[in-house]
């Protein structure tokens, strides 16, 4: 192994996320003395105190940008990391947190909050890659600990990460999981939705959520018909796609066009 | 196959069934066969006849399968299920290499060797034996072989099944694969069961069928027996309700390239691929290199891929096909037409598994019917 002073500089950035992802770093038990010897954590609060000043070869960035400070300390990153590397739905969508960009921030902090003057936000929770320019986007809420470690291995190695943007449905078929949609009738998001968390929910018998975010050609009109037929109402249609990834163009504009589809029915 | 092994067929009663699976076991065979998991059929390991789907039958439609309970003990009253063979001979994950940074720092390459199970395949039905045969020419039969491939193939021992009845989205009469099994097997039943009897017509198709058989406790089966087996074949071609014309087909769709019919499939598809998952005779393969994080090993993989995906058709800058229309299109133009110029037939065996399987219920069968319906407007003499 090479000496200590030559391991490439990792550094972990939070923006505003439940932290989730960024802990699947530690959460990687068996792999965790690897990753500390090939990369040196040199930034990384959620593990130590000690903080090594940048530059940094690579940055993950939790999280969504939600306040102009955020808009400006993301600049300041950007300049301290040779590559960027988002993670998470927030990070890579704007998260949960984007709902609000489909209401009125502003009445929001008057009922949350005593002071709402004190509070500076911005009117939408924005991807990272909406302010500076972003190396690679790892999807999910949360992200796959196997992913990130492949995303790390693979910049380690200079190779392109092997995280395929296909559906979902071609994992449950890698592992042989009968489709819940076709076989029981469930509606589930896995033909629009991106690979990643291994199909999970399908090898249990329930529809996908959508937690990695669109797929690399997703089709949600037709899917949404397929839910309707299905007999999934309005209301479960629009909200389905308004969970983690609700930011994601393809997502938003699904959501937007069954509830205007909806004004116009009623 | 000797002129002996083509005897006169035999008939076994279903009490004796576990026999057949007990000679299996006894030659070394691990039996895979239906089984009922996760509210379908699929294709298992099994010891007993008491695993098998009995009683089971299934109801199918575009995009729609559920498991229906016949009213009778039958082992094979169902219909394909979702998972083809394919999954077992030409299976999803293969690790192909290993590499290695040895002492002296140099890069050791070590193939990962195919491995050879003796296996035999319970229940393979007329249209599926033909996919095996499709392929065995893709990946055996040519220049390149794909020896994971070929190696799980080799000892392969195939008890086939004639269908005694067809799911809605069957249409291998139109392919002229089934319902009767017409050879690639060792062994091919035809369940009998009414009233008066439980048993099976028993023919061999191969040597090794043949000395199977006649280890089995059986009869020589009488007229009764063979006419019974005709007519439960006979049921399954009459009870197909699709088709799909073979005549020129193949120019017919190359003359119908820019038909107005592919953008109204696309608007309809999610490009997710299942159809060609589930295809018994796609076998499209991508090559992914890990790396683990010390850099001193790396594994080469090999796993079904999709024309329906952007990295099937990755090239310097991009991918080549960027649209729906341009991928549902070239899979139904390589699976109908450009596989007869490739291997000499067709890519489809007519076991409607990619109408069932679409999540929104494509049916290849009325998009080619589409198609065909009107000439392509932009082409000159369009056939």
């Amino acid at each position: 192994m090479s000496e200590a002073h030559s391991r490439p500089k990792l550094a972990v950035w939070k923006f505003a996320s439940c932290d989730g992802c960024q802990l699947s770093l530690l959460d990687c038990e068996d792999e965790l003395l690897a990753v500390a010897e090939a990369i040196e954590i040199a930034n990384f609060p959620e593990a130590s105190r000690a903080v090594v000043a940048g530059p940094y070869d690579l940055s993950l960035v939790e999280g969504s940008i939600t306040t102009p400070h955020d808009a400006e300390r993301i600049r300041d990153i950007r300049a301290q990391s040779k590559t960027l590397v988002t993670i998470g739905a927030c990070a890579t969508a704007g998260g949960i947190q984007a709902l609000r960009n489909f209401a009125d921030v502003e009445a929001f902090t008057r009922i949350v909050y005593a002071r709402p003057e004190y509070i500076a936000t911005l009117a939408e929770s924005t991807a990272i890659a909406d302010h500076v320019a972003v190396d690679f986007e790892l999807r999910g809420c949360p992200i796959s600990k196997t992913q990130l470690l492949e995303v790390i291995s693979a910049f380690l190695a200079g190779r392109r990460p092997v995280t395929p943007a296909h559906s979902v449905c071609v994992e449950c078929k890698l592992r042989g999981t009968v489709c819940v949609m076709v076989a029981q009738g469930t509606p589930c998001l896995g033909p629009a939705t991106h690979a990643g968390c291994g199909a999970i929910c399908p090898a249990y018998d329930r529809g996908c959520y959508g937690c990695f975010g669109p797929m690399e050609t997703p089709n949600p009109a037709a899917l949404d018909a397929r839910w309707g037929e299905l007999g999934a109402d309005r209301a479960r249609r629009e909200r389905v796609y308004r969970t983690f990834n609700a930011g994601a163009p393809a997502f938003r504009e699904a959501a937007a066009r069954i509830a205007a589809a909806d004004e116009e029915e009623s | 196959m000797s002129e002996d092994a083509s005897a006169a067929p035999r008939y076994l009663e279903r009490a004796d069934f576990d026999r057949l699976l007990e000679a299996l076991a006894a030659r070394g065979y691990t039996v895979i066969g239906p089984r009922v998991e996760g509210g379908a059929i699929v294709y298992d390991e099994l010891s007993t006849s008491a695993e098998l789907p009995i009683g089971w039958g299934d109801e199918q439609e575009g995009g729609h399968y559920r498991l229906r309970r016949r009213g009778d003990a039958a082992l094979f009253g169902y219909n394909l299920g979702p998972s083809a063979w394919k999954r077992h001979l030409h299976a999803p994950r293969v690790k192909l290499l290993e590499a290695a940074r040895d002492a002296d720092g140099r890069l050791r390459f070590e193939r990962v060797p195919a491995p050879q199970p003796r296996r035999a395949f319970l229940g393979v039905r007329a249209c599926e034996l033909a996919a095996i045969g499709v392929q065995d020419r893709v990946l055996v039969d040519g220049a390149h072989v794909d020896p994971h491939y070929a190696a799980r193939r080799e000892s392969l021992f195939l008890v086939a099944v004639n269908c005694g009845q067809a799911a809605a989205t069957c249409f291998c009469t139109s392919m002229e694969t089934g319902p009767r099994v017409q050879g690639g097997h060792d062994l091919a039943l035809t369940e009998l069961l009414d009233a008066s009897r439980h048993g099976f017509l028993v023919e061999a198709g191969s040597d090794a069928g043949a000395a199977l058989l006649e280890a089995l406790p059986t009869r020589a089966a009488d007229a009764a027996d063979i006419a019974a087996a005709g007519a439960a074949v006979a049921n399954a071609a009459a009870g197909q309700v699709r088709q799909m014309a073979q005549a020129g087909i193949r120019d017919a769709l190359y003359d119908r390239l820019e038909h107005p019919r592919w953008d109204e499939v696309a608007s309809r598809c999610l490009s997710c691929a299942n159809c060609t998952m589930v295809c018994p005779t796609c076998f499209c393969t991508t090559v992914e290199d890990v790396t683990d994080l010390s850099g001193e090993h790396a594994e080469r993989w090999r796993r079904w891929d999709s024309c329906f995906t952007l990295d099937f058709t990755h090239l310097h800058g991009g991918p080549a096909r960027t649209s729906a229309k341009s991928r549902y299109r070239q899979w139904l133009t390589h699976k109908l037409a450009g596989w007869h110029d490739q291997f000499g037939e067709s890519g489809c065996v007519g076991c409607g598994r990619c109408i069932t399987w679409c999540p929104v219920g494509i049916d290849i069968t009325e998009e080619v019917a589409a198609l065909r319906a009107l000439p392509d407007p932009s082409a000159n003499g369009a056939s």
